[in-house]
């Protein structure tokens, strides 16, 4: 497999501990654990602490899923809750047949 | 009930807080500004000047109003927007670094973002917020957050925020611009002007007769009076100017200071004195009857007093107008180069009414003339129509006469009806009204010129002709003949005419004097010689008398003798 050395840096920027935060971070840990195990580093940045980092990643939406690497640079916003499109957005899984 | 009700105290009301555009002319409309701490949306169809709005209203804050301003632009990058205003004199990069302004690009790209359950728009609250805090930001722009629109698909959640957003904006005291994307049969493409209650702006666009005009209109001003006309405004090298273009009163300042026409025997018609400075007047006539001749005499005596004086050409080039006023002995090339006379030259077709209007504002503010002279408004009429160009006049006139600024039109008018009104109706308007006009007769035509109207003055009700000559304009008084006014070759004939009989009848008395003189003359001498002929008369008399005596004596000496000696003979 071509992803085996490649390690999928992965933001979530949050501003607090919202509801939709913290689902989206639970979310976005359980999918990491059932489909890329070892492989992926999760950064959660909190807005409310640093705001001038959301000028850099053009952040618009919270919670916002930030994939930089691999390529192509992918946004997930939302709480995360449809599996299927968050695996699509972060190439994990091909989109559907 | 109304009794005690007039009896309160009299407080001063709170006046409704406004905050300064710098934008010429805005600001009068609305009466001070948009409303401060309260979000305004300005909408209007593509490249009608929304963005450089905002973007002036921000620059002017942080420059002239001391009220620092975050610009967050959905659309264009910061790089390009600080291209875009450079030409307007304006540096971007400076005034971020003075932390007077932020600009913030907020792109979305539609490719790069899935959407999965429940999100808000903190992100966007946090950025903006955070760009407010660093530089105590009291203005904001957001261009155009529509865009918004097209980036996230679930309208309900954005709608929501948007609400959120705006409120929010309140609380955070900042006036806000926001601009918006005019839809076809609302104000804006997202019904954005439901949210945004507080003032509403249209800029709008209109081509008529192929020419252009920049329109704007507040549609809605919650707590403030506000002018509701349509407003023409002008994009230029210094930026917006909207032209508040109707003034509501009339109530100008007016001197009876009066200026003279250029023309002496024209002064000498109006009281001996001219015309009174600030007014307005109007000069009609046919084609050829030398209304520009007058109007450049006017321009000309006023750079003579050393006062300045704009002349817009719409049928001329200036090279031709000078050169052409040079061959009847005015020279304004002299009051060109030194800076009190100047020459706007443009085709009416140029630009629409309402921008001639404005650019002969943005002159007469920038020059501050005495004078300003028109020739002609008959051609503005290719560009509107009767009415526009009748509306257009009034405003003018009420802007120059605020400033007490004397005009001068001329017009065309197309027949020789005295009683014809010019086409543009601006008759009425004017305060002095001069006509030329053709007198044809005895196969030549020569002008005449009367004062129609001159108000607050005694003016002559005589028709003068009108000359040009190579010195100068005159008026000449015409002879008044059996057969009516005379003018021209007729008139000098009639000047002829009376000379001859002048000499005619010196010579006439001439003669009878010298007739009186030669009879006198005659019986003198008569006189004489009756005298001479009475002393030889009288000589002959006197002779016959004394030799009567002496031989009287004689032959009393002879008897006596005879006596003698007959006694000596005894």
């Amino acid at each position: 497999m071509e992803t085996k050395e490649e390690i999928w840096e992965l933001r979530l920027y949050v501003a607090g501990k919202t509801a939709k935060s913290v689902t989206a971070l639970a979310n976005l840990k359980r999918y990491c654990e059932e489909h890329l195990k070892g492989k992926y580093v999760i950064e959660v940045i909190d807005l409310l602490v640093q705001p001038q980092l959301a000028e850099g990643d053009q952040i618009l939406a919270i919670p916002t899923l930030v994939k930089k690497v691999p390529e192509p640079i992918r946004k997930i916003i939302g709480d995360l809750s449809n599996e299927e499109k968050v695996l699509v957005g972060l190439n994990i899984r091909p989109a559907k047949k | 009930m109304s009794l005690t009700s007039s009896q309160k105290p009299t407080q001063p009301l709170p006046s409704f807080p406004k905050a300064l555009t710098g934008i010429i002319g805005l600001d009068e409309i609305t009466g001070g500004g948009l409303p401060k701490d309260r979000p305004t949306l300005i909408c209007g169809g593509t490249g009608c000047g929304k963005t450089l709005f905002s973007i002036e209203f921000i620059v002017h804050g942080a420059v002239m109003y001391d009220e620092p301003g975050v610009f967050m632009s959905f659309e264009e990058k910061a790089e390009e927007l600080v291209l875009n205003v450079a030409s307007l004199g304006y540096d971007l990069n400076q005034l971020q670094q003075d932390k007077l302004i932020r600009l913030d690009h907020v792109r979305i790209e539609r490719s790069e973002i899935e959407e999965t359950g429940e999100y808000d728009l903190d992100g966007l609250f946090i950025r903006l917020g955070h760009a407010i805090d660093s530089i105590g930001a009291k203005r904001v722009v957001l261009d155009t957050i529509e865009n918004l629109f097209s980036g996230l698909l679930d309208q309900g959640i954005l709608r929501a925020e948007l609400r959120r957003l705006f409120e929010w904006l309140k609380v955070k005291k900042v006036t806000t611009i926001i601009t918006g994307e005019r839809g076809g049969g609302t104000l804006t493409r997202h019904g954005l002007e439901e949210y945004i209650s507080d003032c509403v702006i249209l800029l709008d666009h209109r081509v008529t007769n192929q020419i252009s005009t920049r329109l704007l209109r507040i549609v809605k001003y919650r707590g403030s009076v506000h002018g509701t006309n349509e407003y023409p405004f002008l994009i230029d090298r210094s930026g917006i100017s909207v032209l508040p273009v109707t003034s509501l009163t009339l109530t100008h300042d007016v001197t009876s200071e009066r200026i003279s026409s250029g023309i002496p025997s024209l002064d000498k018609m109006l009281e001996g004195k001219g015309f009174f400075r600030g007014s307005s007047i109007l000069v009609s006539g046919t084609a050829g009857t030398g209304k520009t001749s007058i109007a450049a005499s006017f321009a000309h005596e006023a750079c003579n007093r050393k006062e300045r004086c704009i002349y817009f050409a719409f049928e001329e080039s200036p090279q031709q107008i000078i050169r052409n006023m040079r061959s009847i002995g005015f020279d304004l090339q002299q009051h060109i180069d030194a800076g009190l006379l100047k020459f706007h030259a443009s085709r009416p077709t140029l630009n629409g009414l309402e921008m001639h209007l404005v650019s002969i504002h943005k002159l007469i503010e920038d020059f501050d003339p005495h004078l300003v002279v028109l020739d002609p408004i008959t051609n503005l009429i290719t560009v509107g129509t009767v009415s526009e160009v009748k509306s257009m006049l009034i405003r003018l006139i009420d802007f120059l006469q605020s400033r007490q600024i004397t005009v001068m039109f001329t017009a065309l008018s197309l027949n020789t009806i005295v009683s014809e009104q010019t086409d543009e109706g601006v008759s009425s308007l004017v305060d002095a009204w001069l006509l030329v006009r053709d007198i044809e007769s005895n196969g030549e035509r020569n002008r005449g010129m009367y004062v129609m109207k001159s108000r607050g003055m005694k003016h002559s009700n005589q028709v003068r002709e009108f000359v040009i000559t190579d010195g100068g304009l005159h008026l000449v008084d015409v002879f008044l003949s059996p057969e009516g006014v005379l003018t021209g070759s007729a008139r000098e004939a009639q000047q002829l005419q009376e000379v001859t009989g002048k000499a005619l009848r010196d010579y006439a008395l001439n003669r009878k004097d010298r007739e009186i003189e030669r009879k006198r003359l005659v019986l003198e001498s008569k006189i004489a010689s009756l005298k001479e002929e009475f002393e030889s008369v009288q000589d002959e008399l006197n002779k016959a008398y004394v030799e009567e005596e002496l031989r009287k004596d004689v032959l009393e000496k002879n008897r006596e003798q005879l006596i003698k000696n007959r006694h000596n003979e005894q």
